[in-house]
């Protein structure tokens, strides 16, 4: 079945017709999505408190709880859950009330893109007691062992951060200091790259935070 | 205009992006997500779910306002809508685990520039009833996610030894990490689309037979 | 080299993370016009200016995004960015240089489609680089487009004269070459140190 006249042009429309459209469209459109924002905010941010409590309770062993902590000019802040995006370091409480250490973050340039991890830092024993990789993009199998490599997770259960020396990643086997990590051989960029986030990091935060803790809360 | 609306909702309807017309393979469409996103198989189905939301909820937005849409603003109505889904797909994941949302990075983003949504807003959508539109809308993009799916799942497999995050190599399997990098991505689909073709060829084969 | 240095940011986009065939934006064009060197080079030369005006766009707008909180309608307005700038650099290459804009032909509007550049737009914010970072980004992106578009061109042009089987014809051949090209980037990675 075939059609004997050729269809008719629709006449061209008013350009009111085209904004008109256009607008409603967007208009639409963006109420859609201040909904949608609305409605997916909470979850997101539960989801966000989750990954960094779980994150915060790695890197300190025994912690059960969470406190928020934020270090500036002024001393060492205390910090609710609500305003949790101004912290810059946590502290990890364990089942006893104790406190087990803080955790501070970390970052460095590692083979394909920055490398953020969360460190465990015991401010009795100056010591760093816990490392996990926040977010890497390291090659898979080789870069990417900092993660799964259980040697090398080895070398955070007691990292000398006394500052006496500079944290520094060593190659593979050599590491004969306690302020030393032993690098993984083939992934050497990535292994380095999580010594100059830990060395920048305590040179950064351990001198301000032993002060504010010296001056008292 | 000859309104296809008039006619009925097959299995065609629905098959077309399967096989024949499958965007990844036949169409070549939406080859960017397809090579990023399926260095684990997991991000391959969660990239294919998503485009495939995106794909149902824009082509029945698309049609529902098919008469209403002057047509020199066509295209730019069709982005505006397909962008809007995108973002909701894209809070969506986001809101229900963060760590998809990380593995998918920006991708999920970009399905708002997959040829796939627009090509499909314009060629068919426009030209079809809502139910037609959300019934080739779920075909096409259940044929992308298999697509996907077939990179994914190789990739996974050979590259880091697991599917879906379950090690399913033997102990000893030494995994080969090309499959998970770049040229990888390039080499399976390269791979796939030659089983494509020859399959394909042995079909047309038997039917002239 | 210092990572946060422009001309780190411009040679990771350039070489070692290239745009095309590391990071995987921009595949359609890159598969379907590099037939010939100087039509890939014209390409190339577009799209890297189009990347310029966006980036710089995409910056701007960020800024107004962010200050009222209206992070959600991100996506939206880069992409009506990028409509607008790929129109006004059609406009131009018309004006100026009517034989470039019948070579490019259909490819020229395809550029808003290019997932290249809304990714240059997405990664740049995503990285919060600052208005020099982009511009150096986004230059380093048209470079590295560009590039692998002459490669691929180049080895197509020698391809047509060799012996290829009907299996891998086409498309197949061509991600083959894409994926050998990709491999050789990989060298670049540990430049600038």
């Amino acid at each position: 079945m075939t059609d004997s006249t050729p269809p008719a042009v629709p006449a061209p429309a008013s350009g009111v017709r085209l904004i008109v459209t256009l607008g409603g469209i967007a208009v639409f459109s963006g109420i859609l999505l201040a909904m949608t924002y609305e409605f997916t905010k909470p979850y997101i941010a539960r989801n966000e408190s989750e990954a960094l409590e779980a994150a915060v309770f790695d890197v300190l062993p025994g912690a059960v709880s969470r406190v928020n902590y934020r270090l500036d000019e002024q001393g060492l802040q205390q910090l609710d859950d609500d305003n949790v995006d101004q912290a810059n370091l946590y502290a990890g409480i364990d089942g006893e009330g104790e406190r087990v250490g803080f955790a501070l973050p970390g970052e460095a340039r590692g083979y394909a893109d920055v490398i953020r991890v969360l460190y465990g830092y015991d401010h009795e024993t100056r010591q760093i007691i816990g490392l996990k990789v926040l977010s890497s993009n390291e090659t898979p199998g080789l870069g990417d062992r900092i993660i799964r490599d259980e040697d090398f997770q080895e070398n955070f259960k007691s990292l000398d951060a006394s500052l006496t020396h500079d944290i520094v990643t060593v190659k593979s086997g050599e590491k004969e200091n306690p302020w030393e990590i032993d690098g993984i051989s083939g992934a050497t960029v990535s292994s380095v790259a999580i010594g100059k986030a830990l060395r920048e990091s305590t040179r950064t935060w351990l001198p301000k935070l032993s002060q504010a803790l010296e001056e008292g809360p | 205009m000859n309104d296809k609306a008039v006619e009925p909702v097959t299995w065609e309807t629905f098959a077309q992006g399967l096989w024949k017309e499958n965007p990844v393979f036949v169409m070549m469409l939406g080859l960017c997500p397809a090579l990023a996103v399926t260095n684990t198989a997991m991000n391959a189905l969660a990239m294919g779910l998503a485009t495939t939301f995106v794909l149902i909820c824009s082509g029945f937005l698309v049609s529902l306002l098919r008469k209403v849409i002057p047509k020199q603003v066509r295209i730019a109505s069709y982005i505006i809508i397909i962008a809007t889904f995108v973002t909701m797909a894209d809070y969506g994941i986001k809101a229900i685990s963060l760590d998809l949302y990380q593995a998918l990075g920006a991708f999920i983003q970009l399905i708002v520039v997959n040829c796939i949504i627009l090509g499909r807003a314009e060629a068919y959508a426009s030209k079809n009833t809502p139910l037609k539109a959300i019934v080739n809308g779920t075909g096409m993009g259940v044929g992308f996610t298999l697509a996907l799916l077939c990179l994914g799942v190789v990739r996974e497999v050979l590259g880091s030894g697991s599917l879906f995050g379950v090690m399913i190599m033997p102990e000893r399997f030494q995994p080969w990490s090309i499959f998970v990098l770049p040229p990888g991505g390039f080499f399976v689909l390269a791979a796939w689309l030659m089983v494509f073709s020859y399959v394909r060829k042995r079909k047309t084969l038997a039917e002239a037979a | 080299m210092d990572p946060s240095s422009p001309l780190f940011i411009f040679l990771n986009a350039f070489l070692i993370n290239n745009f095309v065939l590391a990071m995987f934006l921009g595949l359609c064009p890159f598969l379907g016009v590099s037939g010939k060197i100087k039509t890939a080079g014209n390409m190339g030369i577009a799209v890297t200016f189009v990347m310029l005006v966006s980036s710089i766009c995409a910056y701007g707008l960020n800024v107004v995004l962010s200050r009222y909180d209206l992070e959600f309608l991100r996506l939206i307005s880069y992409i009506a960015v990028i409509a607008s700038a790929v129109q006004l650099v059609e406009m131009a290459i018309k004006r100026f240089s009517p034989a470039l804009f019948r070579a490019l032909g259909i490819f020229l509007p395809l550029i808003t489609t290019n997932c290249a550049i809304l990714g240059l737009a997405l990664f740049q914010t995503a990285r919060e680089y600052n208005f020099v970072q982009s511009l150096a980004f986004a230059l380093g992106a048209g470079a590295g487009f560009t590039l692998a578009l002459l490669l691929m061109a180049g080895l197509r042009e020698k391809l047509e004269l060799a012996e290829v089987p009907d299996l891998a014809r086409d498309a197949a051949m061509s991600l083959m070459i894409a994926g050998l090209l990709s491999l050789a980037f990989m060298g670049f990675a540990g430049l600038g140190g």
